[in-house]
C-alpha cells in the first residue's frame, strides 16, 4: 500500500519534471485563467491559441495552469527528453 | 486589391481576419463591431462573474496582435447591406464598399417575455457590459432570482452566489439539464449548488416580476407563491442576430444559411459563428452550433475561403466542456440522458477504483466528486460524460470521435461492477503504444 503511494507520487513527479504542458485548443475558450495564475507570468493562453506546448525556459511545470483551467484544456505530456535517465 | 469587410468582433471574425491575412497580406481589411469592449472571451465572462479573473484578463489579443492584422476598425453597427452595390451601411452614415463580406454578428439572449421584464434590475449575460452591470448590482446580502435551465443560467447563479448574493434558482423542469445529464448527474450538480447556498425551485415558472419604485422587488410564481428579490438574471436561450441578413434577402432559417464553404445565398457574402446555420453534408441539414470552438473553426474556414484556397468546414463530433457547480464536465458524442433504450449506459462514481488510473496521465484531478458515464454501442463508445477528474477525458474524446473499435474490451466494460476507468485507461495506453 505504502509502496503504491510512493510509486504514484514518484510517477507523477517524473511526468511533471520530464513533461511539458500541452494545450488542447478544442477545449480552450481563451478566458485567460491559465495566464492569470502562472507564477512566472508565462502567457499560457497564447500557447493554447496557437496549439503549441508550453516550451518556455521559465516554466516550472508547477501545474498551476493545469489545475486551474476550468475546461481541462491543459495537461502534462511526457517529452521523453530524459528517457535514458529513467531506465 | 481585395477589400474584406468583417462584421463582428467575436472569435469568428478574429480568426477570419487571421486566416485572411495569412493568405493576403496586401488586401484591405476592415472590422466593424458595436460591442464597446471589442474582442474578449465571452465564455470567460462566467469566470469574471465568479471572481476568478479580473476584467483585464478577458482580452486575449494585445495591441500588437491587432497591428499585425493591419485592420481598419469601425466601432459601429452595420445597419444595411446592399449586395448589388457591394456596400455596407453603418449607423454613423458611412458606406463601406466590399469585395468579400463576412457576417459574424453572433447571437443574443432571447428576451424574457413576462410582465415586468423591462424593470430595472433585470439582467442577461450577452456582453461584458451586462456582466459589469450585474456585478455592480450584486451586492453582498442581496437576493437574486435566476431563470434558465442551461449552462449560462447556472453560471449566473454561481457567479451571484460567489458574490454573497442569496440565489433562488428557478427551473421549469424536474431537475437540472435533463436533456444531457442523467438523474444522478443532475442530483450531483444540484447538491453541490445547495452547498454553495443556492436554493433550487423545480417545476416552477415566474408569472410576473414584482416592482417597487420601478425596480425588481420579487416575483410571483405560476403556482401563486411570491419570492422577494432585489434583482433577476435570466438565460433562457439565444437567437442568432440575423436581421441584417434578412433584409437584403439572404436565405435564413433560425440562422443565416451557409454552405460548407461558409457562403450565404449571395455571392461574396459569408457568415460564421453563432449567426450561421451551417450545411452538414453528413446529415443533409443546416445546423446551428452556438459554441466558442465551432465559431473559431467556422471563422477560420470563412477567412480561408474569402482569401485563400477553397476549404470545407467539417462539423466536429458533438463535444462540449464546461464547469458545472465547480466540476469540470466533458460531454462527448451521443450521451442521451440515461433514457435511450438503444444505448447501453454504464456509469461509475467515486467509490470505484478511480484512483488506480495510471499516474502517467497527469491532468486535472482532486475533485470532490468524480463520475464517468459511457454510452456503449456494438463496436464503439458512442458518448461519454466525464465529471470531475479529467484523466480519461482526452482518451475518451479520441475513442468516441475517431470511432475506435472497442470490441476487445466491450464485455469487460459491461460486466457488473467492472472498473471501467481502469479498463479504458489500459486499453487507451495499448492503443497509443500500437500507434507509435
Amino acid at each position: 500500500m505504502l509502496h503504491r503511494l510512493f510509486h504514484k507520487e514518484r510517477s507523477q513527479r517524473i511526468s511533471r519534471a520530464q513533461g511539458q504542458v500541452r494545450p488542447d485548443p478544442g477545449r480552450c475558450v481563451q478566458c485567460g485563467i491559465c495566464s492569470f495564475n502562472c507564477p512566472v507570468e508565462i502567457d499560457v493562453r497564447r500557447h493554447a491559441w496557437q496549439g503549441e506546448p508550453v516550451i518556455h525556459s521559465r516554466c516550472l511545470t508547477c501545474g498551476e495552469c493545469v489545475a486551474r483551467c476550468p475546461r481541462a484544456a491543459l495537461a502534462f505530456e511526457r517529452t521523453n527528453l530524459f528517457a535514458e535517465k529513467e531506465a | 486589391m481585395t477589400h474584406y469587410v468583417l462584421l463582428g468582433t467575436g472569435v469568428a471574425a478574429i480568426t477570419a481576419a487571421e486566416a485572411i491575412r495569412a493568405h493576403d497580406s496586401g488586401g484591405e481589411l476592415t472590422l466593424v463591431g458595436d460591442d464597446p469592449f471589442g474582442y474578449y472571451s465571452r465564455p470567460g465572462l462566467a469566470y469574471y462573474l465568479i471572481g476568478e479573473l479580473g476584467e483585464e484578463m478577458l482580452y486575449p489579443y494585445r495591441k500588437e496582435d491587432f497591428l499585425k492584422l493591419k485592420m481598419r476598425f469601425y466601432r459601429a453597427c452595420a445597419t444595411r447591406i446592399f449586395p448589388a452595390e457591394k456596400q455596407v451601411e453603418l449607423d454613423n452614415g458611412t458606406r463601406l464598399p466590399y469585395d468579400k463580406l463576412l457576417i459574424a454578428t453572433g447571437a443574443q439572449a432571447v428576451p424574457l417575455n413576462i410582465p415586468g421584464s423591462d424593470l430595472k434590475g433585470v439582467y442577461k449575460l450577452d456582453h461584458l457590459a451586462d456582466a459589469r452591470a450585474l456585478l455592480a448590482d450584486a451586492k453582498h446580502g442581496r437576493t437574486a432570482l435566476v431563470i434558465g435551465g442551461g449552462i449560462t443560467a447556472l453560471e449566473l447563479a454561481e457567479g451571484l452566489a460567489a458574490r454573497g448574493v442569496r440565489v433562488h434558482y428557478i427551473l421549469r423542469g424536474e431537475r437540472y439539464w435533463p436533456a444531457v445529464l442523467d438523474e444522478l448527474e443532475s442530483g450531483v450538480i444540484e447538491s453541490l449548488l445547495a452547498q454553495e447556498g443556492i436554493s433550487l425551485y423545480h417545476k416552477c415558472e415566474i408569472a410576473e416580476i414584482l416592482e417597487k419604485n420601478g425596480k425588481v422587488n420579487g416575483a410571483r410564481l405560476v403556482d401563486g407563491r411570491t419570492l422577494k428579490a432585489d434583482l433577476l438574471a435570466y438565460a433562457i436561450g439565444i437567437a442568432p442576430r440575423i436581421e441584417l441578413a434578412r433584409e437584403p434577402g439572404l436565405t435564413c432559417e433560425r440562422g443565416i444559411l451557409v454552405n460548407e464553404f461558409m457562403q450565404t445565398s449571395q455571392p461574396d457574402i459569408y457568415a460564421a459563428g453563432d449567426v450561421a446555420q451551417v450545411f452538414d453534408p453528413a446529415s443533409g441539414k443546416y445546423l446551428l452550433d452556438s459554441l466558442w470552438n465551432p465559431a473559431r473553426e467556422q471563422g477560420r474556414t470563412a477567412g480561408l475561403n474569402m482569401a485563400g484556397p477553397a476549404t470545407a468546414y467539417i462539423k466536429p463530433a458533438a463535444f462540449n466542456v464546461t464547469r458545472l457547480a465547480g466540476l469540470t464536465t466533458t460531454i462527448i458524442g451521443a450521451v442521451g440522458s440515461g433514457q435511450d433504450p438503444d444505448l447501453l449506459g454504464i456509469a461509475r462514481g467515486d467509490s470505484e477504483t478511480w484512483r488506480q488510473v495510471p499516474d502517467v496521465i497527469v491532468a486535472q484531478g482532486g475533485f470532490e466528486v468524480n463520475r464517468l458515464r459511457l454510452m456503449v454501442g456494438e463496436k464503439h463508445i458512442l458518448g461519454a460524460v466525464i465529471m470531475g477528474d479529467q484523466k480519461l477525458s482526452r482518451a475518451l474524446q479520441n475513442l468516441v470521435t475517431q470511432k475506435i473499435d472497442i470490441t476487445s474490451i466491450r464485455a469487460q466494460l459491461l460486466a457488473p461492477h467492472a472498473p471501467i476507468a481502469d479498463i479504458l485507461a489500459q486499453f487507451w495506453s495499448i492503443t497509443q503504444s500500437l500507434n507509435h
